[in-house]
């Protein structure tokens, strides 16, 4: 109970409060523009945070992560376009209800859904967080080793229909990772006798230039659009008393959330189509489904937002980040010297109930926001598009360059920003680059210090977590082959491909 | 014929053009960079296999190896979608923004943030296609914005220019600290 309260008071100060403002109703704004989305929002801002608090940056990151999804539904029930990736399936039912004159209860139902499931989320978390902090201790190297190579695996095998891409990427981000000067054996690897890779490539400046620069050349080589959007008219609370109709749709879409959003290299895309799939199962209308059904809109938008939540559980408690915000994230404790993993959910559970207690804030702030400001986002998002690539090209350079003043950074960011612009032309994930670079460098350190512990392999798994999460790669690659047999026994019938193209947003 | 059709459909990928090109290249940079592993990495004699500086590099090696030539057996065996020279082209165009980037990022440690941010942001936005005057202004502006933001508020980490300095002595000083 005291954690819970030194939780409320790390929040009870003006500048974080105020971080919490800025990043989440900057975020809805973010989410809400095609094209910006909260990765590059997030790649930006992370630079100008390492100066501030840890408490400070972390909740005004927060508040992008976990806002921009509200502000991603807007553009998708308006104008057909997802605003973020995540919002892909919002579309679906959300600009049916548009076309029929209903995008008033689309949007306000939208919004209603995303509470429930942010919520929803959060509150599981807080009730689970005792528990996590009885087994967190139990994971020693070997565990995070084991959980890490999980991660990996499951980050390559999510990515259906492009697992040899998505291993190629992650295998990069790995050898990405190893570049310089090892911190045991003091050897060079992979510099090509160049002074300036000695000390490595820089997380930060990867991320910026594949998600940010890569996001800016990606505008600025395309024709110009300028989205537009319809104001909307109407009370934004009916949507509150409809979800309560769908009660069972967005309970489970939420637990989809959760459930997804801890498991590394799953997220938000798998949560929103796995609870679209049941609700389509077990609806009374299914055949409304892909028309303007409210119930699929629910489905789609309480399970991706009940995902940031869940997903701060594998990186605070294990240190292990499951997708690319997560990641960016982890760069921030690390700056500030508070390593995420087992001791922090021991040692500083406040901090823990505070980022929790950061994310029902957020919730809430936007929420009224949306109330009250819906049809001045639907004004926003016109910004023409490469204009916008601009805004994004200018920015990435506070971004790149805050670092550490170097012009090489610049060179690498911009050469990481020509691949990321291939991989999204090209339709292929960035973020096993990132997660494999993360994930990398935590398999090896964990790898080597466990070593000294082990005489034969089999020492590896003879923990009790450490044997379950062995049995779950097993379990992850055996399911993966039988998923492969079964394909190649069945005919599979053409999907639809947009669906898939959820790089290029 | 059936296992051919079956092998195609189980490597079958929502593919953009250009995807083959990629595929090469991928392929052809993996195995240059494995076939340096012996030069770039060393081996600790006595050292366990899993702590040698050598095994991580390796495994990764050998992985993006193996990954990309069934990247490309997948490309290969899928349709030919038309349009592939053009997206390449469209690659290398890319370049020219990221000259851009590089060149205001030289800049700005001698004509200073603020005047260097103003005339990209101008200097892009007709490069974009703007003509506009408005449009221009709405640049000026953002462009000033994003000063103020960062440099002026947040007093994010970037160097002062050169050009400063030949300034008198009181304005010096706030555009050394402020812009």
């Amino acid at each position: 109970m005291e954690n819970l309260i030194a939780g409320l008071e790390m929040l009870a100060r003006w500048d974080v409060m105020l971080a919490l403002l800025i990043g989440s109703i900057g975020g809805v704004i973010i989410g809400a523009i095609p094209g910006v989305g909260p990765a590059v929002a997030i790649a930006i801002l992370l630079p100008a945070t390492f100066s501030l608090d840890p408490i400070v940056g972390l909740t005004m990151l927060l508040g992008i992560y976990g806002s921009s999804m509200y502000g991603g539904a807007i553009p998708a029930v308006l104008i057909n376009t997802p605003g973020t990736a995540v919002n892909a399936l919002t579309s679906y039912d959300g600009y049916p209800m548009t076309e029929r004159g209903e995008a008033h209860r689309a949007v306000s139902l939208a919004y209603s859904a995303s509470f429930w499931g942010g919520i929803f989320g959060i509150l599981c978390l807080i009730l689970l967080s005792p528990v996590l902090a009885l087994i967190a201790p139990m994971f020693g190297s070997r565990e995070i080793f084991l959980a890490a190579l999980l991660g990996i695996i499951l980050v390559i095998l999510a990515h259906r229909g492009q697992i040899m891409a998505a291993g190629l990427l992650a295998m990069f981000g790995i050898i990405l990772q190893t570049v310089g000067l090892d911190a045991v054996t003091y050897t060079q690897r992979y510099t090509f006798g160049y002074s300036f890779l000695s000390s490595g490539v820089d997380l930060i400046v990867v991320v910026l230039g594949l998600f940010a620069l890569s996001q800016a050349l990606f505008l600025l080589t395309a024709p110009d659009s300028s989205p537009d959007a319809k104001p909307i008219t109407g009370r934004m609370g009916a949507g509150i008393k409809e979800l309560l109709g769908h009660k069972r749709v967005a309970t489970v879409a939420s637990g989809f959330g959760v459930i997804l959003g801890m498991i590394p290299g799953t997220g938000e895309f798998t949560a929103q189509f796995m609870s679209y799939t049941y609700a389509q199962k077990t609806s009374k209308e299914p055949e409304r489904f892909g028309k303007g059904s409210p119930e699929g809109l629910i489905a789609s938008e309480a399970a991706n937002n009940a995902v940031p939540g869940a997903a701060m559980i594998p990186l605070l408690a294990l240190g292990i980040p499951g997708e690319a915000l997560t990641a960016m994230m982890l760069s921030v404790f690390y700056v500030h010297n508070v390593i995420p993993g087992p001791q922090l959910f021991q040692n500083n559970i406040d901090l823990v109930y505070g980022l929790y207690f950061a994310l029902i804030a957020l919730n809430i702030i936007v929420m009224v926001f949306l109330l009250f400001s819906t049809n001045l986002l639907t004004k926003i998002i016109r910004v023409p598009t490469r204009f916008l690539g601009v805004m994004i090209l200018l920015l990435s350079f506070v971004g790149v360059y805050s670092l550490r003043n170097s012009l090489t950074d610049c060179m690498i960011a911009a050469g990481f920003g020509v691949l990321g612009l291939i991989l999204k032309r090209l339709n292929l994930p960035i973020v096993p680059i990132i997660l494999g670079m993360v994930l990398g460098g935590i398999m090896e350190v964990k790898l080597r210090s466990a070593l000294p512990r082990l005489n034969t392999p089999f020492d590896m798994i003879d923990r009790p977590i450490a044997a379950i999460l062995f049995g779950l790669i097993l379990l992850v690659l055996v399911l993966h082959l039988r998923t492969l047999i079964k394909e190649w026994r069945s005919y599979q019938p053409e999907e639809d491909h947009e669906l898939h193209d959820s790089q290029t947003r | 014929m059936s296992r051919v059709k079956t092998l195609k459909s189980l490597f079958k990928r929502y593919r953009r053009p250009g995807d083959i090109v990629f595929a090469w290249i991928a392929l052809l940079i993996s195995i240059f960079l494995l076939s340096q592993l012996m030069d770039q990495t060393a081996w600790r004699n006595g050292g366990k296999l899993f702590a040698q500086p050598r095994f991580w590099p390796a495994v990764s090696l050998v992985g993006m190896v193996a990954f990309a030539a069934f990247h490309l057996l997948g490309s290969a065996l899928s349709e030919r979608i038309l349009g592939r020279w053009q997206e390449v082209w469209l690659w290398i165009s890319s370049l020219e923004y990221a000259g851009w980037f590089i060149a205001y990022a030289f800049l700005v440690p001698y004509v200073g943030y603020l005047p260097s941010t103003i005339i990209f942001a101008v200097a892009l936005a007709l490069r974009a296609g703007y003509r506009k005057a408005s449009m221009l202004g709405i640049a000026v502006l953002s462009a000033v914005t994003i000063v103020l933001l960062f440099k002026t508020i947040l007093k994010v980490n970037l160097p002062s220019g050169l050009i400063y300095e030949s300034l008198p002595d009181g304005l010096r000083q706030i555009m050394l600290t402020y812009f």
